[in-house]
């Protein structure tokens, strides 16, 4: 028993002196057994149950007098029991409260009077007497327990035989009976620990990440929402405060449910519980527990929602296989366990692994039958996917294109548009996982009708396959006569066994079959599933090959094709393995030096088609990390720079699209500037071919990043022929691609400048509305940087530009809100805009931003709101807002540095001025935060805050008075800080 | 004789040259008067044979005919020399008119369908039984016509050939190699000089 008690009874933590059993399912266990084993004993050891403790067992009791029967003599305050010691003593005596009991056969019956309040008597008792053997069997047995060993057991055995006193024997008995009551509690509570998963700040955020996920509107999801109360989580995970930290609370959660009110939860290492919920103070939360313990979230919430227990039944399976998942990768182990409750918990949960994958294979035979619900079925293809992919890229290793990072954060990549299909990712470099999207290999069935197409081009296959080079050329041209951009076409050659047939052609000797092959190649590499079969079949490294034939239609042919099947990972992946990016790179040197031939041979082509197609399938291959550094290394940008100085469309739009592309590389963007690229970029904006336009402008957007090069852009005249390109806006992609480039180049001022002059600025608060969200992520941007010189604020302004930029506030693309945010900061800082975007109710929509996901956001939607806050002159709501605001912000990040540095303290102090407690409450709540920053310290020293917080201190509202205290506070510690180190 | 032959041809003077030495040394009379004497049939097979790496004899009989102008079974040397510009450095559209020639063979300048059935009848792999094949010849030729006759009489004029071949240059030869494949050589583009331009060899068997 003592040892069960001391180890594994959980006490609480608070008191010091008397500590008390917490209410835990554990300890409630512990206590039953005790109990059972009481109560039976006076049955089951009558003769020890006579047995007279060496000192009584105490505690103050809650029963009456009145509830003892007969054999007690009972008055009105005391009650004696007629059973007594050999000297007389009552073995039972209560002098209400406080009761002594020297036997149990008086703890049985005590028991038994008690009823329903035996467990509260038996808390009581454990809480009064913590070493209850000492008081039992007297000192010398409480070694039993103390060491805890066989040989002590039985040194004491050996003395008392020896003795041979009958009490004696009945100790030992006691002894006895209580050591296998000690260990049968220690088992039973280990059943109880081990059943009971220990969770910690890992297993906790795991499943609030995946509720989240479940969450939200609509009746399939199992909560409405979940929420942590504070966004700020600690190096360890918690997100409790530290002093709460110390009882073992991670964090707090609101969760509301679909069928009931919000509940506020506390999840702690011992389980989950509902707590006292949100006290009328803003952030602040009553700790005390209002509830039973759950071993995790799922638990607690099933028995609070019906909703949400139904529902996640349905969703069950996944939610429990993605917990699992992430369980394993955690690989979390509570530090805190007893060495022995690890072992055996260790062996339990093996234990339990074996038996949840047997669960998990139900589960699995469940999911089959499951099906029907869409949604979980493309969850779960996407997952074995994802795994797949994972060991791909496992077997891959190191060589893996890596995923590029982000140009910058706040600065999202402009969304390209694909030029094939949307299946067809273009900017692969971007995602990777286009490869995710296989398209489904759908053969012609059997006996479905077939197109007569199919009959004939299989005829002409036979011809391939069984006639010599003049049958198979004249196969070939009469298949090239098929519509070959018509899939059944393209599906009935691969379906008929002639893609196999035609890349075998490419390995004889006959160059009109060759010819022949690759035009129809050519062709139907269109279709996505062909360009696979293709890679399938192995025919790219034999196409690489071609690139080496003497004959210059072979060439072309082969790199048009090339460029045609290089539109996913696996193909770019494959050319670049067989040197194919070398090759194409020197087709890009053909005829440069040579002159044309005086005399063409007969199936030749000239060595600027040669060139063009070169520069196609390079187009095609740059969009792999790895390959751009191929291109790259194969010496590829001086070749492309100088096939920048022709005057061909045909030529221009893959070498500039292979070039903008590429320009996601740093090495690239560089190389651009010094190989004097940008002038022919630029000029080529004023070409007539919109493609070419666009691609000229996106290699500008991918460029002017960099100072040099948005300064170069100027010189060379590249700002005007985009501010005129902004009137057409009939093609979307050129648009954007315009729109990208003027926001990149509006980074510096100079050319802030001549926008304005060409009354660009005007045409892009005209594009505000009704645009696609690429472009408007681009004009926005574009418009937050010019919005930073206050000539064009006002233009922004009269032009109607508020409302639009106010209205795209509450859109849901992450890039756009971070430009959004922006855009309207800049604007805020006019009083005059200002006055708009508030009467639009502009600040509430940036303050709730602040709860956006995603982090950039969060961060533009704070710099955003430092002009508010300096603007916010006699709003008491507005500023009451704004410092609730600040005060959220500064529990996240690098913030409370960065208000300082934006200049929101001192206005900020000014707020205490007003008339209004509860601007006074959230400003100094606000200050407080603030001031954990040294720097934030002096500034609000400096605008004389110490003497307005000090009035604070003063008022009846207690969070303010706490608040101005703690800020106070900060401020007097660092000043105590300065002085003693300029003292010392 | 030499310079007139140069602006009749399009080869170079110093090829003309080349080229008649080599028909002199074929006929093995060079102190015969030239316009008297040439190469027959059989002496003029095994030149494409040797050369070129010509081995069907069916068509090499064709083109010793488009070779033969004056059709009087000899090739003379103003005969060898256009025949062999044609072949070396010859337009396409020279090209274009010596492979009809070839095909239509002599006649009424049609290429018929039992002349083409007649040109194609080797071209399948044999099958075991020789209908089966005669089908599939039959159907390739059906397949030809139907490409290149456009005007839908059945035969082939040499317009419809011109326009098919335009179209597609693959089917210059449509009927079978009777052109001297080139096997071209590039000249590295580190070393250019001013008057070279990629120079045709052709392979010849020993």
């Amino acid at each position: 028993m003592g040892v069960a008690l001391t180890r594994s009874a959980q006490w609480t933590a608070a008191g010091r002196g008397t500590r008390n059993l917490e209410t835990t399912p554990l300890n409630e266990a512990i206590l039953k057994e005790i109990i059972t084993f009481v109560e039976s004993f006076l049955y089951k050891h009558p003769q020890e149950a006579n047995y007279a403790f060496a000192e009584p067992l105490e505690w103050k009791t809650e029963l009456e007098p009145a509830a003892f029967g007969s054999g007690y003599a009972v008055s009105e305050t005391t009650v004696t029991s007629e059973e007594a010691d050999k000297n007389g003593q009552p073995l039972l005596f209560l002098s209400v409260p406080q009761i002594k009991i020297r036997s149990f056969g008086q703890l049985s019956r005590l028991l038994f009077f008690a009823k329903n309040t035996k467990l509260k008597e038996a808390q009581a008792c454990i809480e009064a007497n913590r070493n209850p053997i000492a008081k039992i069997l007297g000192l010398d047995y409480n070694i039993i327990n103390e060491i805890n060993e066989d040989s002590a057991l039985l040194t004491i055995l050996d003395k008392i035989t020896r003795d041979n006193d009958p009490e004696s024997e009945t100790k030992v008995k006691i002894a006895l009976l209580l050591k296998q009551l000690d260990l049968h509690l220690l088992n039973h509570s280990l059943k109880h620990i081990s059943l009971e998963i220990r969770l910690n700040p890992g297993t906790v955020k795991n499943d609030i990440e995946l509720l989240k996920r479940f969450s939200g509107k609509g009746e399939q999801t199992v909560l409405e929402s979940i929420d942590y109360t504070s966004d700020y989580e600690f190096s360890n995970g918690c997100r409790a405060p530290p002093w709460r930290q110390i009882q073992g609370e991670i964090c707090y959660v609101l969760v509301k449910p679909h069928d009931a009110e919000i509940l506020c939860v506390t999840c702690s290492k011992e389980g989950v519980f509902l707590n006292g919920g949100k006290t009328d103070d803003e952030g602040e939360i009553n700790y005390e527990r209002k509830g039973e313990i759950y071993k995790d979230l799922v638990t607690l919430l099933k028995e609070k929602s019906a909703v949400f227990s139904e529902n996640m039944s349905k969703q069950e399976v996944r939610f429990s296989e993605e917990q699992q998942k992430e369980k394993e990768q955690l690989n979390e182990v509570p530090k805190e366990e007893e060495a022995a409750t690890l072992r055996k918990a260790s062996d339990v949960s093996h234990r339990s692994m074996l038996e949840k994958n047997q669960i998990n294979r139900g589960k699995n035979l469940m999911t089959k039958r499951l099906e029907p619900s869409l949604n979980w079925k493309t969850t779960v293809d996407a997952k074995v996917k994802h795994l797949l992919r994972d060991n791909l890229e496992e077997k891959h290793g190191g060589r893996l294109e890596k995923p590029r990072p982000s140009v910058l954060p706040g600065r999202p990549q402009l969304i390209r548009k694909s030029i094939e299909k949307a299946e067809e990712v273009i900017s692969e470099s971007s995602s990777e996982s286009e490869e995710d999207e296989e398209p489904p290999d759908h053969r012609q069935e059997a006996n479905a009708d077939l197109p007569s197409e199919y009959w004939q081009i299989q005829k002409l296959v036979k011809y391939l396959k069984g006639g010599n080079q003049t049958a198979t050329v004249i196969a070939l041209c009469s298949m090239k006569d098929f519509n070959l951009a018509q899939e059944t076409c393209q599906l009935a050659i691969r379906d008929v066994g002639g893609l196999e047939v035609l890349i075998n052609l490419l390995e004889t000797d006959d160059v009109k079959c060759k010819i022949g092959s690759l035009k129809i190649l050519k062709e139907i590499s269109h279709n996505p599933q062909i360009r696979r079969n293709i890679v399938d079949l192995g025919g790219l490294p034999i196409m690489v090959n071609i690139l080496d034939s003497p004959h210059k239609s072979l060439k072309c042919l082969a790199a048009e094709t090339i460029a045609n099947v290089a539109k996913f990972r696996r193909a770019r992946q494959a050319v670049r393995r067989h040197g194919g990016i070398t090759k194409l790179v020197a087709l890009l040197d053909c005829g440069q030096n040579s002159t044309e031939p005086a005399y063409s041979s007969l199936y030749e082509t000239r060595d600027v088609e040669v060139a063009r197609c070169g520069a196609l399938a390079l187009w095609s291959c740059s969009k792999s990390y790895a390959n751009k550094e191929a291109i790259r290394k194969a010496g590829g940008i001086p070749l492309l720079a100088r096939l920048l100085k022709t005057s061909h469309e045909n030529m221009l739009i893959p070498v500039v699209g292979t070039l903008q592309e590429c320009a996601s590389e740093e090495n690239y963007r560089a190389a651009i500037k010094a190989e004097r690229i940008i002038e022919d970029l630029v000029k080529n904006l004023n070409s007539g071919n919109e493609q070419l336009q666009e691609h000229c402008a996106m290699a500008i957007y991918q460029c002017a990043e960099d100072e040099e090069t948005r300064d170069l852009v100027r010189l060379h005249g590249g700002l005007q022929p985009l501010a005129s390109l902004l009137n057409n806006t009939d093609n979307k992609e050129r648009l954007a691609a315009v729109t990208g480039a003027i926001w990149k180049c509006s980074i510096s001022k100079e050319n802030v400048i001549k926008f304005r002059e060409y009354k660009a600025i005007e045409t892009l608060v005209g594009l505000l509305t009704d645009q696609p969200e690429e472009v408007l992520v681009n004009v926005v941007g574009a418009l937050g940087e010019c919005c930073q010189e206050h000539e064009n604020r006002v233009v922004v302004r009269k032009c109607g530009g508020i409302q639009p930029l106010v209205n795209l506030l509450v859109g849901i693309n992450q890039a756009l809100l971070v430009n959004v945010t922006k855009a309207v900061g800049a604007c805020a800082v006019e009083p005059e805009s200002m006055m708009i975007i508030d009467r639009l109710d502009g600040v509430r929509l940036l303050w709730s931003l602040l709860k956006n996901p995603h982090p950039d956001v969060k961060a533009s939607a704070a710099w955003a709101l430092c002009p508010c806050i300096q603007n916010a002159k006699n709003n008491d709501k507005l500023r009451r807002h704004l410092a609730e605001a600040i005060s959220r912000c500064c529990m996240w990040g690098r913030n409370r540095v960065a208000f300082g540095e934006y200049k929101a303290v001192a206005p900020l102090v000014r707020y205490l001025k007003s008339s209004d407690t509860n601007v006074h409450r959230a400003t100094a709540q606000a200050l407080y935060q603030l001031s954990e920053n040294a720097d934030n310290c002096i500034t609000m020293h400096e605008n004389g805050a110490v003497k307005l917080l000090l009035d604070m201190v003063g008022s009846p509202d207690e969070a303010l008075q706490e608040a101005a205290a703690g800020c106070i506070s900060n401020i007097r510690r660092l000043a105590l800080a300065t002085e003693k180190a300029r003292y010392s | 004789n030499c310079i007139y032959l140069y602006f009749l041809f399009t080869v170079k003077k110093n090829e003309v040259e080349c080229l008649i030495r080599i028909f002199h040394s074929l006929v093995e009379r060079a102190d015969v008067r030239l316009d008297n004497i040439g190469l027959d049939r059989n002496a003029f097979q095994v030149i494409p044979h040797r050369i070129f790496g010509m081995t069907d004899d069916v068509l090499m009989n064709r083109v010793f005919f488009a070779f033969d102008k004056d059709n009087d079974n000899l090739i003379n040397v103003k005969e060898w020399v256009k025949g062999l510009s044609v072949f070396l450095r010859g337009t396409f559209e020279e090209k274009l008119k010596f492979c009809f020639e070839v095909y239509y063979l002599n006649g009424d300048s049609y290429i018929s369908r039992e002349k083409i059935f007649d040109m194609l009848k080797n071209s399948l792999h044999q099958q075991s039984p020789e209908e089966e094949t005669d089908e599939g010849v039959t159907e390739l030729v059906d397949i030809t016509l139907k490409n290149m006759d456009y005007d839908n009489d059945g035969k082939l004029s040499f317009e419809d050939f011109e326009k098919a071949v335009k179209e597609d240059r693959l089917l210059l030869e449509v009927f079978g190699p009777c052109l001297p494949e080139a096997k071209v050589q590039h000249q590295q583009a580190k070393n250019p000089s001013p008057s070279s331009f990629n120079t045709i060899h052709y392979s010849v068997p020993s």
